[in-house]
């Protein structure tokens, strides 16, 4: 699993980095931005998952990659 | 002692020459339809507006009102969205729907950015405040928020009722954003006013509104020229030496930004606590297992969020233009209603229960588009802090008198008064 914050989407709510906060973390004026390259480990999927549910701007692309 | 020409105005003979606005007739009196002739200050929907909400959802599902010189009401989330994402046909001018509006000359700046302006302006506007609102900045405050929520309980001990809105809630806001600006604390009641005036006074008198709004403008130009000439660590000092694009700030957006920041902090937050302690007062179930596990809290959070979204925005159509077949005029105000949009059925699954585990709740009780609460971290830190400090002293505790609870009225809603019997 892979995951990306759309910039041009995301307003800085702060879901993803507060649910999911070894995926994602804020950059300096509190837009979210995944952690490294994005990919997930098994062990956050859920967390992941829940983060791009809460998303009130929609704005976090999943990618479920060799599932 | 520093100067600095840009506040060498002369105030008075700029309000004299300013574009004036468009007033309209002031109409009230009881709602005889709420698809027809909504009011968003009548006292039924300060006490409950959702079965109203639900009822035009269902039949409208965009109310309209010949109140304030034309406005209408979206019910239904995707409608709400919609409007909030369109900043083509609607302009943020004003977002406190009133029998005043402000001149067109006013945007794309309006009275106070950034939360008035609309694009391009607005995105540099609010870039200037948000690193001072990230959530990394803003977790530095939450010991000293903790340790004043104690503190005003401490005030209470003893006592068999404690109002939660007034001996708690309304005081939490305002001391955190008093000290984030630099203003006295003391002045917290005089805060308080102006939030009243402004926010809930939108049917008084067009000169007593512009009355109050002048005494507002006044003061805080007295703050800002106190910081001018006695620089300090704040957001005060920190507008006061901004720039956009080179250029510092205009002494207008500064004290705009300032009465925003003022403004939209207190009683949102306020509003925001009380509900959730008012709905915790009448079920007990939720308040024994959030004290239970209270590593629920920031879950249950979000979910009085959504269901009580205390904040309801305004916009003004530009043009006129066919909203999904709504005949909007230019200059129709639109009422944006982030409570209804957060009750609507189509988006989250029994919308009308509370929920304290609800693990997907895509709300929007902060906004959505460009326009997010740029206060929204902030916010959120105090009602955590807020519930966690009151759960901890006070974790049983049901209304001491449903009759006596008082929910404000118009845009922002919450309780007022709170009295809560404590089981010391």
């Amino acid at each position: 699993m892979k995951v990306h914050v759309d910039q041009e989407r995301c307003q800085g709510h702060g879901r993803c980095y507060a649910l999911a906060p070894e995926v994602f973390e804020p950059d300096d004026i509190g837009n979210g931005v995944e952690i490294g390259d994005g990919v997930v480990p098994p062990e956050l999927q859920d967390a992941a998952r829940r983060a791009v549910e809460n998303c009130p701007e929609q704005a976090i692309v999943l990618e479920e990659v060799g599932a | 002692m520093s100067t600095d020409e840009r506040f060498d105005i002369d105030i008075d003979a700029i309000i004299a020459d300013a574009p004036q606005g468009v007033d309209n007739e002031i109409i009230s009196g009881p709602v005889t339809d709420w698809a027809t002739d909504f009011d968003h200050t009548a006292p039924e929907w300060a006490a409950n507006p959702f079965p109203i909400m639900e009822d035009l959802r269902d039949r409208c599902p965009v109310a309209h009102t010949d109140r304030y010189g034309g406005a209408w009401l979206p019910t239904r989330h995707d409608d709400v969205s919609a409007i909030a994402y369109d900043t083509e046909h609607f302009t943020s001018r004003s977002v406190v729907l009133g029998n005043h509006r402000p001149p067109l000359e006013l945007a794309p700046f309006g009275i106070s950015p950034p939360i008035s302006s609309d694009p391009p302006f607005h995105h540099g506007a609010r870039r200037l405040l948000l690193p001072a609102f990230a959530p990394q900045m803003i977790a530095e405050l939450e010991d000293s928020t903790r340790a004043y929520c104690e503190e005003l309980l401490d005030a209470t001990a003893g006592q068999d009722v404690v109002d939660a809105a007034i001996d708690y809630a309304q005081h939490i806001p305002v001391r955190v954003i008093a000290d984030m600006l630099g203003f006295p604390r003391e002045d917290a009641h005089i805060f308080r006013g102006f939030v009243h005036d402004v926010l809930e006074g939108i049917n008084e008198p067009l000169e007593v509104r512009f009355e109050s709004m002048q005494g507002l403008f006044m003061y805080l130009n007295e703050q800002i020229l106190d910081h001018v000439a006695n620089p300090r660590d704040d957001l005060t000092t920190y507008l006061i030496e901004a720039e956009m694009e080179g250029v510092k700030l205009d002494p207008f957006h500064i004290a705009g930004t300032i009465a925003l920041l003022l403004i939209a902090g207190i009683d949102t937050t306020w509003s925001a606590i009380g509900a959730s302690i008012w709905h915790l007062a009448g079920h007990s179930e939720d308040r024994e297992r959030l004290v239970a596990e209270p590593e629920l809290l920031p879950t249950a959070m979000e979910e009085f969020l959504r269901a009580y979204a205390p904040v309801t925005m305004a916009r003004l159509v530009k043009d006129d233009f066919d909203f999904n077949g709504t005949p909007m005029k230019a200059e129709d105000w639109i009422l944006l209603s982030f409570p209804a949009a957060n009750r609507d059925p189509e988006l989250f699954d029994d919308a009308d229960q509370v929920i304290i585990d609800r693990e997907v709740n895509r709300h929007s009780a902060f906004g959505l588009g460009i326009h997010r609460c740029l206060g929204s971290h902030l916010a959120r830190l105090e009602l955590r802090v807020a519930l966690e400090v009151w759960l901890a002293r006070y974790p049983d505790f049901s209304l001491a008198d449903p009759d006596a609870v008082t929910w404000s009225h118009g845009q922002v809603r919450g309780p007022r008064a709170l009295p809560l019997a404590v089981n010391r």
